[in-house]
């Protein structure tokens, strides 16, 4: 999400020399100068992570280490997803809930055996960080950690060039995790990442984050990719982008992330309940919802928006599009969007208002382009 | 620095104007306006015939990122609008000059006076 919430002066990551010097168009993103994208355009940058491996730097994103035996116990009193039984050495995707069953953000969750190892979203993260502070504090040690980058390497050539520089990475398989030395620093590394794609995410040392940077940018299959490749990445992938997908507005029911409900913390599970909302949303797990979150195809060549309404046959506004734009891999336009959930079925031929006008558009399953982790 | 054709005229809003010898104009969007939008995914252009005001937003390019209008630099009558930039909306990236939108026929009254030349227009793109 873009929105910056203050007239502070943007922050700069650990990389911004390096875009600057590398031709990035800089943009404020969450807080942030951020490289919206290289020389090379959007659409290049998108297909060269397709095909071979962009490097990402998402060092504005939260990375918080919530420390002592009782971390777990306590991150489970926020997330409805199951954190106790999360395997040392795997990630979990899991969502701070509010008191009334909506997303406050979505976040990645490693177990580092000690500790666990927390991904929050840039726009998000201060209030994650004293979400976390006042009520985990009393369980576990809540430490952000303010030194380090985020780099993420992201293709179908991002395993060979990683297992060059680490060959242990080779077995690593999708939402395992790692420390692993890097440019001589010990990185905190992860098999996942936010394209669809198999890749990585790195947490380096700041000090140390241009010159990962500079040696993965060495690798002739990578090439920097800035944010606008990573938002169409995202979208033909089928993943939420938290403040526009997901908000406190929507139930992750609505949101069409069941799967991310873990067993053990619903209805009939060990156990049930015990975090924010925990009622309401056991309640639309139980009782379905009267909207959910859809993959939406155009019909047409015009790209359909953020803010679009959804209307059927008759005219009347069924929903509204959350997220859209232009499918470099389909060479088509993409959304997702809202909508009744009788007309959440896939195939179902709706219309969105563009300029005034209907563009016919249909339910379409996602991810739009075939996920790519790899399983081993 | 953007490639600002000495033989055109411009708008404060980026659109780029050749005045043909039969007297209608020629409109495209500048080289600093397709490198600031990125890639061109999709064009929409008025039809022939359609009547617009000077400063009327009458078409939309759209980025990968973003939708953008298109101004009329004067008042007049389309004559035509580029099918061949509709087909191909990259087109406008390789070559914004030569991927001319849409054609118009000013009214009488319209004022082309208050169009800029290279020079002002450099000024606009310097400024920006």
């Amino acid at each position: 999400m873009s929105d910056n919430h203050s007239d502070a002066p943007l922050l700069r990551t650990p990389l911004y020399d390096l875009h600057v010097s590398l031709g990035a168009k800089m943009v404020p993103f969450a807080g942030y100068e951020m490289p919206v994208q290289y020389p090379t355009g959007i659409i290049k940058e998108h297909t060269h992570t397709r095909t071979q491996a962009g490097l990402f730097d998402v060092s504005h994103m939260g990375q918080v280490f919530l420390v002592g035996p009782e971390a777990a116990a306590a991150l489970e009193t926020l997330v409805p997803v199951d954190i106790i039984d999360l395997p040392q050495g795997m990630q979990r995707y899991a969502l701070f809930t509010n008191d009334t069953g909506g997303v406050m953000d979505d976040l990645m969750v490693a177990n580092f055996g000690d500790r666990l190892f927390v991904v929050v979203n840039a726009a998000c993260k201060a209030q994650d960080i004293a979400h976390m502070q006042k009520h985990l504090s009393g369980r576990c040690k809540v430490e952000v950690l303010e030194d380090r980058a985020l780099l993420a390497l992201q293709g179908p050539a991002a395993g060979a060039v990683m297992a060059r520089l680490a060959p242990e990475t080779a077995k690593m398989v999708f939402m395992n995790t790692a420390t692993v030395n890097l440019v001589g620093v010990p990185c905190y590394i992860s098999r996942s990442g936010y394209t669809g794609e198999d890749g990585f995410e790195i947490s380096v040392p700041a000090d140390k984050a241009e010159a990962l940077a500079r040696e993965l940018l060495s690798h002739p299959e990578v090439a920097p990719i800035g944010l606008g490749a990573r938002d169409s990445l995202r979208l033909e992938a089928g993943l939420c982008l938290y403040g526009h997908d997901l908000d406190v507005n929507t139930s992750p029911v609505e949101s069409s992330l069941l799967w991310a409900l873990s067993k053990p913390r619903r209805a009939d599970g060990a156990r049930a309940g015990g975090y924010p909302g925990a009622d309401v949303i056991l309640g639309h797990i139980a009782n379905g919802v009267s909207r959910k979150r859809v993959g939406l195809r155009p019909n047409a060549r015009v790209p359909v928006r953020e803010g679009a309404e959804i209307v059927d046959a008759d005219g009347r506004k069924v929903g509204v599009v959350t997220s859209g734009g232009f499918g470099p891999t389909l060479e088509a336009p993409v959304a997702m969007g809202y909508v009744e959930t009788a007309l959440a079925k896939v195939g179902t031929q709706l219309s969105a208002m563009v300029r005034g006008k209907p563009v016919p558009v249909e339910v379409a399953s996602t991810p739009f382009v075939p996920q790519r982790y790899y399983r081993g | 620095m953007s490639n600002i054709p000495a033989n055109l005229k411009y708008t404060e809003s980026h659109e780029w104007i050749r005045v043909e010898a039969d007297g209608t104009l020629t409109v495209g969007v500048t080289d600093h306006a397709q490198e600031a939008l990125g890639d061109v995914v999709y064009l929409e252009l008025p039809e022939a015939g359609r009547t617009l005001a000077a400063g009327e937003a009458c078409a939309v390019i759209e980025s990968v990122k973003a939708a953008s209008d298109i101004y009329a630099p004067v008042a007049g009558e389309v004559v035509e609008s580029n099918q061949a930039a509709v087909d191909a909306p990259e087109s406008v990236n390789a070559d914004a000059y030569a991927a001319w939108l849409f054609k118009i026929r000013p009214d009488a009254a319209a004022d082309l006076g208050k169009l800029l030349d290279a020079a002002g227009y450099e000024a606009v793109v310097a400024n920006a």
